[in-house]
């Protein structure tokens, strides 16, 4: 039995993300408990799945390297991977949530020496890489996972491969009795921060996004541009695997439409700024960019970033909503509209297209099991009426790094001050 | 003063606020983000006639380019296929707002002359009112027997006729044509009554705009 040792005092944050994981040591290293739920195996949410951030163009892993060592420094946050919540009741100062844990199949022993993967066959696909590729089905969810331990795909267990694993662990890591637990967790306030989700392209049905195998998304183009995906951080296209040197951007996939998302995600603008770079990057020669746009909404201090885009030679830009996707014989997709400048048609193919789609809640307002006042997208509104149940980052609103780490800032303070009230209370 | 004139005073240089007022729908042209959507998915977009894409018709609106728009062939071309309506990121009712522009410019006088659609459109409404029902002889006899301008034109008349001779022959043969329509056909028991309740309704939509009933 996992053993969790907590109180009305205690702070429980739920969603690992950089916004999650900011809320539980900003709270932790003012001397609070902190319970810290994941429902991945692995911490980093999302951000771990970029290749590199706006606006410095850094690569994720440094900023997370930093959290995970102030994590590893503080004796006061638990961390609990695989864990989702099922359900929360009681009122502000004195919450007790129910918490779903699925078993990892791997112990502490574990060190992560990979013998266990080789010996395994059966192949799944690789949620980190946004399922373009495969692994093993022994894995380790990325190279900079924390924990730095294996798991199990429970689509093994009970097979000969889980058998194979356990026989080639060395180190007695292997547990394949886990089973599923449930527990009780007390706190005085609960932080949430289960982050969010690409929308779902297939949903745009003129862009073919699941019918063109060369109409991806932003989150996927991430992974193609990153040495550890599943391209070796080589812009190969995915019917092909010819190298992708023509790139069209569409903006708006999804968002600032009464069809898909109402709201503007904010941040899409940017990454597509961005990632006009990783296509430079990988042909410097010849790569060229297309961006379709409705207006650019490089926010705030962003300008400059947009500016500099701007004056790049080898980025293009139309005003203009792509009205659809078609595919020509080459595989090539080809985008079809009206400029809004000029208002001239135009149809133009290109090696790849990739959608910049919008950001919903990946757990919608009325999905929370608790109370919540949500907007009409899903995201948690900051109300009285949520108690001490306090949004972070992209459960909030559709946000940049920056600003998520802001509001996880701003939702630890609001948890703390509830709980110093309890403890008032209780001397 | 000419409808045309009284209008153009009335709403002196706020056309956006015209359309809203007069055009069927048209309070909803302030909401377009002027995206391309609409005018990308449009089939008959630059088909000869086609000047304006309604994106374009909805900036020119907001721009104030009342002669312009109302006298442009582009909203008459609008096939009702409703691919913008359905695309739209604002939801505009952008097919009923062509519509609208196209029947307030009939009004003001200020619809092109040489239209196939206005002559359709008049033919057919002229046709199913005056009965109440749609007489399908005539309405094709008139529409065979009228050049592009609305003028009889008996040599084109029998030219076309002679060309639909099969189609014509096939839909009698199914019951769908009947040539003794030609003696007044089939019509509604109370016509008297069908034409006060259009002239009745023709007057409480004038008065609602504003309009005078001419
Ligand atoms: C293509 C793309 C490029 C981007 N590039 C940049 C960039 O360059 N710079 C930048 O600043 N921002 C960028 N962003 C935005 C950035 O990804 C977000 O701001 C960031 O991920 C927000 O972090 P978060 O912790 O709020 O959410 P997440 O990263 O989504 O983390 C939420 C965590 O909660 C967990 N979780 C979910 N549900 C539950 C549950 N029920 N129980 C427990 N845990 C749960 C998830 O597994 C996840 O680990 C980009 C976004 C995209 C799509
Ligand atoms: S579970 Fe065992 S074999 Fe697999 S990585 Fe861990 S220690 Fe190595
Ligand atoms: S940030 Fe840009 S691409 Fe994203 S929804 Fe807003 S305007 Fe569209
Ligand atoms: S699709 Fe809608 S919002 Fe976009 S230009 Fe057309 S009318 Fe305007
Ligand atoms: S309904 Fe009319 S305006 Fe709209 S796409 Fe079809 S033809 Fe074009």
């Amino acid at each position: 039995m996992t053993d969790v040792v907590a109180t009305n005092e205690t702070i429980l944050v739920v969603g690992g993300g950089i916004s999650g994981m900011t809320a539980a040591l900003e709270a932790a290293e003012t001397g609070k408990q902190v319970v810290l739920l994941e429902k991945n195996p692995a911490l980093g949410g999302r951000t771990a799945q970029l290749y590199r951030y706006f606006p410095k163009m850094c690569h994720p892993i440094c900023g997370l390297e930093i959290n995970l060592r102030r994590l590893k420094a503080n004796p006061r946050v638990l961390v609990l991977t695989q864990a989702e919540v099922t359900g929360i009741s009681g009122s502000a100062g004195d919450y007790t949530a129910t918490v779903k844990l699925a078993p990892r199949y791997v112990n502490e022993n574990c060190t992560a020496c990979g013998a266990c993967a080789e010996a395994v066959k059966t192949e799944v696909d690789n949620p980190f890489n946004y399922n373009l590729g495969k692994m093993k089905a022994a894995y380790i969810p990325s190279a900079m996972a924390y924990p730095q331990r294996y798991v199990l795909h429970p689509s093994i267990i009970g097979t000969p491969d889980a058998e194979a694993a356990k026989a080639a662990c060395k180190y007695g890591a292997i547990d394949l009795e886990q089973k599923e637990e449930s527990v009780e967790i007390k706190a005085g306030a609960v932080v949430w921060a289960t982050g969010w989700q690409p929308y779902d392209a297939a949903k745009i049905q003129p862009y073919g996004y699941g019918r063109y195998k060369n109409v991806i998304t932003s989150v996927e183009f991430e992974r193609l541009a990153d040495p550890h995906g599943p391209t070796g951080g080589k812009i190969l296209r995915p019917s092909d695997g010819k190298e992708a040197k023509n790139v069209a951007f569409i903006q708006c996939a999804g968002s600032r439409d009464e069809n898909h998302l109402r709201h503007c995600s904010r941040f899409c603008c940017m990454a597509s700024l961005k990632q006009t770079h990783y296509v430079r990057e990988n042909s410097p020669e010849d790569g060229k960019s297309t961006i379709y746009y409705i207006d650019i909404r490089a926010i705030d201090r962003f300008e400059d970033f947009y500016q500099k885009v701007r004056d790049d030679a080898s980025v293009s830009f139309i005003k203009s909503k792509v009205a659809r996707i078609s595919e020509d014989d080459n595989g090539n997709p080809v985008c079809w509209g009206v400029n809004t400048e000029g208002y001239k048609r135009y149809s133009n193919a290109h090696d790849l297209v990739v959608l910049a789609v919008g950001m919903e809640p990946s757990v919608k307002g009325v999905a929370i099991p608790a109370s919540i006042v949500a907007d009409s997208s899903g995201f948690i509104e900051a109300d009285p009426a949520n108690g001490a149940i306090f949004g972070a980052g992209c459960a909030t609103n559709a946000l940049d790094v920056n600003r998520a780490v802001q509001s996880a800032t701003a939702a630890a303070l609001r948890a703390i001050q509830v709980v110093n009230k309890v403890a008032r209370a209780e001397v | 003063m000419s409808a045309n004139q009284e209008m153009a005073v009335r709403y002196k240089n706020n056309f956006l606020k015209e359309v809203e007022q007069q055009v069927e729908m048209g309070e909803w042209v302030k909401m377009c983000m002027q995206c391309g959507v609409c005018s990308g998915s449009c089939p008959t977009n630059f088909h000869p006639g086609w000047e304006h894409p309604p994106q374009e018709i909805f900036m020119m609106i907001r721009a104030g380019k009342r002669e312009e728009v109302l006298s442009s062939p582009s909203m008459w071309m609008c096939t009702s296929c409703y691919n913008c309506i359905v695309r739209c990121p604002r939801k505009l009712p952008i097919t009923h707002i062509m519509h609208g522009l196209a029947e307030y410019a009939y009004e003001l006088g200020l619809a092109p002359k040489v239209q196939p659609t206005k002559n359709l459109s008049k033919l057919f409404w002229e046709n199913a009112t005056k009965t109440g029902r749609i007489n399908e002889l005539t309405f094709s006899l008139g529409m065979y027997f009228k050049d592009a301008e609305g003028k009889i034109n008996i040599g084109q008349g029998i030219k076309k006729g002679l060309e639909m001779q099969k189609v014509a022959l096939g839909l009698l043969k199914a019951k769908r044509l009947n040539l003794f329509e030609i003696f007044g056909g089939h019509k509604c028991k109370d016509q008297k009554g069908i034409h006060a309740m259009l002239a009745k309704a023709y007057a409480l939509e004038s008065k609602r705009k504003g309009r005078h009933v001419g």
